[in-house]
């Protein structure tokens, strides 16, 4: 017990460290080793290339240098309430957990703190609503987006009408993977298509039972909501089943190199959402391979550039340090406060032309975002995979999405959870 | 010299028979009990709260329940992630149901509900042993992660399956929910923890942990004297149940405040709790709490070593975290096979003696 | 129609058989171990990651603890710029094995000889740790794609003429071409482990161990060289198993866990038996699998395999508590 105490005297004075308050501090929570790495590691790529990248061409955000810092969570909650209690008290402005399970316990715990969350494309879907959520931020999409742009799809290449097909939802048994659930079932009513479900269980590396299933049902659709291991195993089997692989779809973290190059050259023609465009084709890589690849400071190994998760990290990273360009010319300060920072995030908006400016043309939609809609336009495209020349590319253009069916669903949500926890609306 | 017994007199049976019959061991003991309650608490920060405490008191509760059953009773389990999800989500309804319970109540008659669950599933104890237990709780395990996920009532019908715990307070101050204070949130765990580990020293040093060692030693033998099997596995069963859903409730509402089953419950925390008091030593109270502070402490100031003092990268971090903490694993064993407690028995029988080495 | 059903039933109770297999790989090393010394090798799932590890490295000249390297001498080396061909690197990764099995006994085994089994059992958890953080240091935590030649795929001559059987619904049996090579690689393993415990002096010398340890102290066998080489065969089977379940889906952490699924298998199966283990692995595979299909699915919305074959394993234990072949526990007061 004793030296217990000693230990704890010189850890503290080890962690106590002072917030430095010079730099405007970006976490980064990350999951480079566990059993979801191999989705992990290019997304933490992209996010401290792009913001070295900022740090070696452009002295930071408006001259503020940024300070980046990465935390291992492994994906795992009780790590990830370690990282963020760790990095909050530096002043950091946004935290973006790529993790669903980490994301619903940091959403009490950053708005106590005041700390924002951006959670993009994951994490709680009704936190599009800001008049409950007031720190939780998810745009540029959201699952139920992500289930009504796979819907749309298919009502596309079936002129309009799906009725009577089969869909087979193939999904983490896991909060992630049941997020869906609801709004498929709704839009399986509204446009009478048939909806089964099949959970696969942590970590997903034996689905030969629903897959078998699949086979025996012979659904017109699947559509996949999977992470880490439990993509390649499913895109695997899917080709081992022969079924087509254009009429499956997996939901956009479903959808990158990691996920089908196991399969080879079976995997050709699996299509899955897109949040923004794929490949190294922008100018921005060759920025990066300037002051950041050449330069010895990159964040991997390198060789995940280019990747679709990679692209992501940049997205994520992208918007981030966008909103603290704004919050800084919002408040006039160079150094910004997370409140700012959040108030940046509510009235953030994002267009073409800066987007080229930045070295990133074509790459995402435009929007806007407002105090009510924390969740943006509620866009995807559909990506595609070719095998033969081992890229995405997209095959469509960003889809509008059931907005009707999608905001009473996220109203009933996000209703449920102010009344539990007694939030009065925030926005005026 | 200083630690010593010379002197001390007991002059009635009940100071004879007590926990701490050296001087300086119960002083020591007070000592830290003060410093825990009364200092603690004023130099605390979230970190130190949400990091390292919250989880060692948390941990050290659920290590001595199991201990109960497999150090003291000798029934291995390793349904102990699965018991502990039993407690947070018996706490979460019982907060969600009844608003107005006191969330003390609510924690104890959620370790009262696994209690009876691990009744329940203690019941193939009577007829298999050893390892294939082990196997068999494990069964408890996946099940009751695989009910939690799947029975929507559980969750309250919310559209991802997540459970979240509602702000409630104590005498005036918020306990859980986001604006709890970590002074509130230390000292309501510790207050459960010395609580729970007196009456686990007491059960264990009494009539019924004696059955238990009876079992655990030769529980044949144990039959033949008189101790009942049946009553004696499901007490241990219950108790061993009650102390880890008290453990898991308390991780739900007071430390994590949202938890999703598969990853909080899942296999690997069972695991990391029979890890707990096998290093620190089967049937010891210290034991469970000193391997508690081993597994929840090590990871930590090994990362804040690492990463933050020797600034290396964080998957290699990743990585040296598991190879020192098995490598002290594989050390501690062969320098000591019966774990911390028994290196602490054996520190204090040579400085009984010091400075005379016999 | 009913006749489709039935083929379908046939078909995932053939999948079962084959899935059983694949467990049964897993189960047989820890059968191995604990026989012959009364380890339960919690590292058995590591170890299986471990050797896939390292023969995926192999085969692609990768530079072992080439991250550390380039994070402490600032270099940018990734691989030697060779591809070894599969057989040659299956055979230094099985020579990678047999150096861990040497290390392994003496390190760790010899100074815990005649401790309580829960000590062991203690041991080999921080050997998983170790090995865990060993392998993704050396290797490398990216998921690596494990290709030795075995195709993978359903079986189209199979599937093609079984499809005349049960009319227009039935597609004609899937059966996975990967896991036929598991089934034969896996009977071929068993015989030649059999055969080896029945027919070679070592065999025999192993089966003594298992018997008694001190009994065979006395007629002169080395305790220390039979569990040398007891890890040994440990950890080929372990090879043998990662690269069947390293070929299905990458080599990456995941594959650790596959420990678990083995461990039903043992408990049915019972500790001590390598036949055990097989017939085990089989019930269970068949068990879950025919469970999912009749009443998970359609009842209880899946994913009800990984509780039920526990279930299954528990159910077998009330009536033989020390599994189906194990040895019968004689308890003396």
């Amino acid at each position: 017990m004793k030296f217990r105490n000693i230990l704890l005297g010189a850890v503290a004075a080890a962690t106590i460290a002072g917030p430095a308050l010079a730099d405007l501090t970006f976490p980064n929570l990350t999951y480079r080793t566990g059993a979801y790495a191999v989705n992990g590691i290019p997304y933490a790529d992209g996010y401290g290339d792009y913001m070295t990248l900022l740090n070696e061409r452009d002295g930071g955000i408006g001259g503020e240098k940024i300070n980046y810092i990465e935390c291992e969570t492994q994906y795992n909650t009780e790590k990830g309430v370690e990282c963020y209690e760790n990095t909050k008290g530096l002043g950091s402005l946004v935290y973006q957990p790529m993790s669903t399970g980490i994301t619903y316990q940091l959403i009490p715990k950053a708005t106590a703190d005041g700390i924002p969350i951006l959670s993009m494309g994951y994490g709680r879907t009704s936190a599009a609503n800001g008049n409950v959520f007031s720190h939780i931020f998810n745009y540029p999409a959201n699952y139920w987006v992500g289930a009504s742009a796979v819907v749309n799809h298919l009502l596309d290449i079936n002129n309009g009408n799906i009725k009577g097909k089969k869909v087979a939802l193939v999904y983490h048994n896991s909060a992630y993977g049941k997020e869906p659930i609801r709004t498929l079932e709704e839009l399986a009513k509204k446009h009478g298509f048939e909806l089964s479900l099949l959970p696969v269980d942590h970590p997903g590396q034996e689905q030969k039972s629903q897959w078998l299933q699949i086979r025996r049902e012979k659904p017109d659709y699947v559509t996949m909501w999977g992470w880490g291991v439990m993509n390649p195993t499913a895109i695997q089997e899917a080709a081992n089943i022969r079924f087509p692989m254009e009429n499956f779809i997996g939901v956009w973290w479903s959808g990158s190199e990691g996920d089908v190059l196991p399969a080879g050259e079976a995997a050709h023609g699996y299509k899955a959402l897109a949040m923004h465009n794929t490949g190294a084709d922008f100018p921005i890589y060759a920025d990066l391979k300037k002051y950041v690849f050449d330069a010895g400071k990159a964040a991997g190994d390198g060789s995940s550039a280019g990747t679709v998760l990679y692209n992501r990290g940049i997205y994520a990273a992208m918007l981030a340090t966008e909103a603290a360009r704004q919050a800084q010319s919002m408040t006039g300060k160079q150094i910004i406060t997370p409140s700012d920072m959040r108030d940046a995030m509510e009235q953030f908006s994002i267009d073409e032309a800066r987007m080229t400016a930045i070295g990133l043309p074509n790459f995402a939609p435009s929007f806007s975002v407002s105090c009510e809609n924390h969740g943006g336009p509620g866009l995807a495209a559909i990506q595609q995979w070719d095998a033969k020349a081992q890229k995405w590319s997209l095959i469509s253009d960003f889809i509008k999405t059931d907005s009707e069916v999608i905001g009473s669903l996220i109203a009933e949500d996000s209703a449920a959870y102010a009344k539990e926890n007694k939030i009065a609306p925030q926005c005026s | 010299m200083l630690y010593r017994e010379v002197g001390e007199f007991k002059p009635s049976y009940k100071k004879d028979q007590q926990t701490f019959p050296i001087r300086l061991d119960r002083y020591a003991f007070y000592a830290v009990l003060a410093f825990a309650f009364f200092v603690v608490p004023f130099l605390i920060n979230d970190y130190w709260a949400n990091a390292i405490l919250l989880p060692f008191l948390i941990f050290g509760i659920a290590a001595i329940g199991l201990n109960i059953l497999t150090g003291y009773c000798g029934q291995v389990s390793l349904g102990s992630g699965g018991f502990m999800a039993v407690g947070a989500y018996a706490c979460y309804k019982l907060m969600t149901g009844f608003p107005d319970l006191n969330i003390i109540f609510c924690i104890m008659l959620s370790g009262g509900v696994t209690a009876l669950v691990g009744v329940m599933f203690g019941l193939p104890s009577l007829r298999i042993k050893g390892f294939y237990l082990a196997v068999a709780t494990l069964a408890a395990q996946f099940f009751l992660i695989w009910v939690f996920n799947k029975v929507a009532w559980f969750y309250n019908y919310s559209a991802s399956g997540q459970i979240t715990a509602p702000e409630r307070t104590l005498f005036g101050m918020t306990v859980s929910g986001a604006s709890a204070t970590p002074e509130v949130a230390y000292v309501v765990c510790l207050s459960f923890l010395v609580v729970m580990a007196l009456v686990a020293r007491n059960l264990t040093r009494g009539s019924v942990g004696r059955k238990w060692m009876a079992i655990r030693d030769m529980d044949i033998a144990a039959e033949i004297i008189g101790v009942n099997p049946l009553m004696a596995k499901l007490t241990a069963f219950g108790v061993s149940s009650f102390y880890v859903g008290i453990a898991g409730a308390l991780l739900f509402s007071v430390y994590l405040g949202a938890v999703e089953v598969g990853e909080v419950f899942g296999i690997q925390k069972s695991f990391l709790i029979l890890f707990m008091i096998i290093i620190g030593g089967l049937g010891s109270i210290f034991g469970s709490l000193a391997g508690a502070a081993f597994l929840v402490l090590m990871p930590v100031v090994l990362k804040n070593v690492m990463v933050g003092q020797l600034g290396w990268a964080v998957d290699i971090a990743a990585h040296f975290e598991f190879l020192v903490v098995g490598a002290l694993i594989i050390f501690f064993l062969i320098v000591e096979p019966h774990g911390f407690a028994m290196l602490w028995r054996i520190i204090k029988e040579k400085l009984r003696l010091w400075p005379f080495p016999h | 129609m009913e006749s489709a059903a039935f083929f379908y039933g046939m078909e995932v109770f053939l999948n079962g058989l084959m899935t059983g297999v694949m467990y049964s790989l897993v189960a047989l090393g820890f059968v191995l171990i604990f026989k012959a010394s009364g380890i339960f090798n919690y590292a058995q799932g590591v170890m299986a990651l471990f050797a896939a590890l390292t023969l995926v490295g192999f085969q692609n000249g990768q530079i072992p603890f080439s991250h550390l390297i380039n994070a402490i001498f600032g270099t940018d080396i990734h691989h030697f710029g060779w591809h070894m061909p599969a057989f040659l690197a299956i055979l230094f990764a099985l020579l990678v094995m047999i150096i861990f099995a040497i290390l392994v006994e003496k390190l760790v085994l010899q100074h815990l000889v005649n401790q309580e089994p829960i000590i062991l059992f203690m041991a080999t958890i921080g050997l998983a740790y170790f090995m865990e953080g060993f392998g993704d240091l050396m290797w490398g935590s990216n998921v690596k794609k494990l290709d030795i030649g075995i195709p993978q795929g359903g079986n189209l001559w199979i599937e093609e003429s079984t499809a005349f059987l049960g009319g227009e619904d039935f597609y004609g049996f899937y059966l996975d071409t990967l896991d036929i090579y598991a089934t034969v690689i896996a009977i071929i393993l068993v015989a030649g482990l059999v055969m080896f415990s029945q027919y070679t002096k070592t065999g025999r010398a192993l089966r003594a161990v298992a018997d008694d340890h001190q009994a065979a102290l006395s007629v002169g066998i080395s305790l220390r060289k039979i569990w040398v080489i007891v890890w040994c065969i440990a950890g080929f089977v372990a090879l043998v198993a990662g690269i069947m379940w390293g070929s299905k889906s990458g080599v990456q952490f995941s594959l650790s866990l596959i420990a678990l699924k083995a461990l039903p298998v043992l408990i049915l199966g019972g500790f001590t038996s390598i036949p055990g283990a097989i017939i085990g692995g089989l019930i269970i595979g068949v068990g879950e699998k025919m469970f999912e299909f009749l009443i998970g699915a359609p009842l209880l919305g899946g994913a009800t395999e990984n509780w039920f074959a526990y279930m299954l394993a528990l159910v077998f234990l009330v009536f033989r508590p020390q599994g189906l072949f194990g040895e019968k526990i004689i308890e003396r007061v």
